[in-house]
């Protein structure tokens, strides 16, 4: 998924989020992903990794203390797509 | 708003806990009586969850060793290994664990905790990569929060997703070290270790295995792991404990690459850290000895394990995926996981009772340890109790009620 920008990136992560959230729960840009969508650390876990395979990736533990909404995630994706 | 907000949570777990389960807070060893046993809540109890595997902290030998050593250089070192706190027992201790797994170097820690803690903060810095098996012990996460490094989590014992995150990471073209344990702490699986080091080795990397469960456990010389698969020359650093088999406190790393001696002198927990007291590490010495000299009781543990563990699958409990002196129970619910504990302690044995997020899969856990000290009666009385905790969750089922 090289090259992929933002907006493919969002897209992309909110059907991944949105299959561990609530099923009522809308997801945007700034959902808070611990407030809004309580997941515990086991299904955090599970997004990373449906997340890395989709953008084959692999996500350090190091940065997930800087990503509190939707949007800082799909922001440390794209960096990361780039490195790799 | 105080300092203390944050840990409103804890106060609001807590509290929801002790309506079901409030003996679980209130565990106090009243009275030690062996390594086996102890008084608890005025109550005999047979420990069967202290990870004294080899049986050694009531070893006369090493008893008598830690006495001799508190009388002769005092009951402290009140310093760091890089002050005062340099004994002659902590040089000796280094040597004969060096000797032991036929290793160049040894460090000796004052836990296995800081062990951890020292040597995954200090070998990988920024720009490097560790990758650890996502079920290794907190210490392992907490050195690596510590430390500079990136850290990555692959699947639990699963080499593919290791090497698919390697080939991922591989245009960074930094140093890597993986990191495993030899035998997984809450349910009591063995590292798949030739197959982590045959990615390991296609791709250059450092592997660190922790042997803090399987030293003294596993290996015909009770090396751990890397003995048993006959690996040991593939692990770059051997990390551990002096708090299980060998019946004390402390931590070591060992390895054959000669700038492990320069580790101690980057390493902060290791250096901000008063050393281990002379008792300690006389009492180890002692038990690293018998360990090697009396082979008998790994046979003794395995023995033990082997009763409690088919037993407890014969009865349909849910276990771990594999012999070992760990030995786990797997419950999906709080409340049925505290009942049989608390019927357990009822039954005069003692097990460890682990609630997520400590435990791996999100489930809770009944965990057991057996120890080569266990006696076969007391192995008798650990299989009755667990029959008579299954037949009576069995019989207040809503469905064994209907039948």
């Amino acid at each position: 998924m090289k090259g992929y920008e933002y907006e493919d990136i969002l897209q992309e992560l909110k059907q991944t989020i949105k299959s561990f959230a609530p099923p009522e729960q809308e997801i945007h840009e700034d959902t808070d992903l611990v407030a809004d969508l309580d997941l515990d650390s086991l299904k955090v876990m599970k997004i990373l990794e449906s997340v890395e395979d989709s953008f084959d990736i692999s996500i350090p533990l190091n940065i997930m203390p800087e990503v509190r909404t939707v949007k800082d995630f799909v922001l440390q994706i794209q960096k990361l797509n780039g490195d790799e | 708003m105080t300092i203390f907000d944050k840990f409103q949570h804890l106060a609001e777990t807590r509290k929801e806990m002790e309506q079901c389960c409030n003996s679980f807070f209130n565990i106090v060893m009243q009275k030690i009586i062996s390594g086996t046993e102890a008084i608890v809540d005025g109550r005999p109890m047979i420990l069967a969850g202290s990870n004294n595997y080899l049986g050694l902290s009531f070893d006369t030998d090493c008893i008598d060793a830690a006495c001799e050593a508190a009388r002769n250089e005092g009951t402290g070192t009140t310093g760091s290994r890089m002050a005062n706190g340099t004994f002659s027992g902590h040089v000796a201790l280094e040597r004969e664990l060096a000797d032991f797994f036929n290793h160049r170097e040894a460090i000796v820690f004052s836990t296995g905790y800081v062990a951890n803690l020292a040597m995954l903060s200090t070998l990988m810095g920024a720009g490097e990569i560790i990758l650890l098996d996502a079920d290794c012990h907190a210490s392992i996460y907490d050195g690596c929060r510590m430390g500079g490094a990136d850290v990555h989590r692959f699947r639990h014992n699963d080499p593919q997703n290791l090497e698919k995150r390697l080939r991922r990471l591989e245009k960074r073209a930094a140093n890597v070290l993986i990191v495993v344990e030899g035998l997984y702490s809450m349910l009591g699986d063995r590292a798949h270790l030739a197959d982590i080091i045959a990615v390991k080795e296609k791709y250059g990397a450092y592997l660190l295995v922790d042997e803090a469960h399987s030293l003294g456990v596993l290996g015909a010389n009770g090396r751990g792991l890397a003995e048993e698969v006959g690996v040991e020359s593939s692990v770059d650093f051997v990390v551990g404990t002096f708090s299980k088999s060998l019946g004390a406190i402390g931590g070591f790393c060992v390895s054959n690459h000669p700038e492990l001696n320069l580790v101690r002198y980057a390493s902060r927990p290791y250096v901000f850290t008063a050393s281990s007291s002379p008792s300690v590490i006389a009492s180890t010495r002692k038990a690293l000895e018998i360990m090697q000299t009396r082979p008998e009781l790994r046979e003794r543990l395995w023995e033990n394990a082997d009763r409690v563990y088919n037993k407890l699958q014969e009865l349909g409990f849910a276990t771990g995926p594999e012999l070992s002196p760990i030995i786990s129970v797997r419950l999906e619910d709080k409340d049925e996981a505290f009942a049989l504990w608390a019927g357990l302690l009822e039954q005069g044995v003692y097990v460890n009772l682990v609630f997520p997020p400590a435990t791996p899969d999100g489930n809770c856990l009944l965990r057991s340890s057996v120890s080569a000290a266990h006696t076969p009666e007391q192995i008798e009385h650990i299989c009755q109790a667990f029959t008579v905790v299954k037949n009576s969750k069995a019989c207040a089922s809503p469905s064994a009620k209907k039948g």
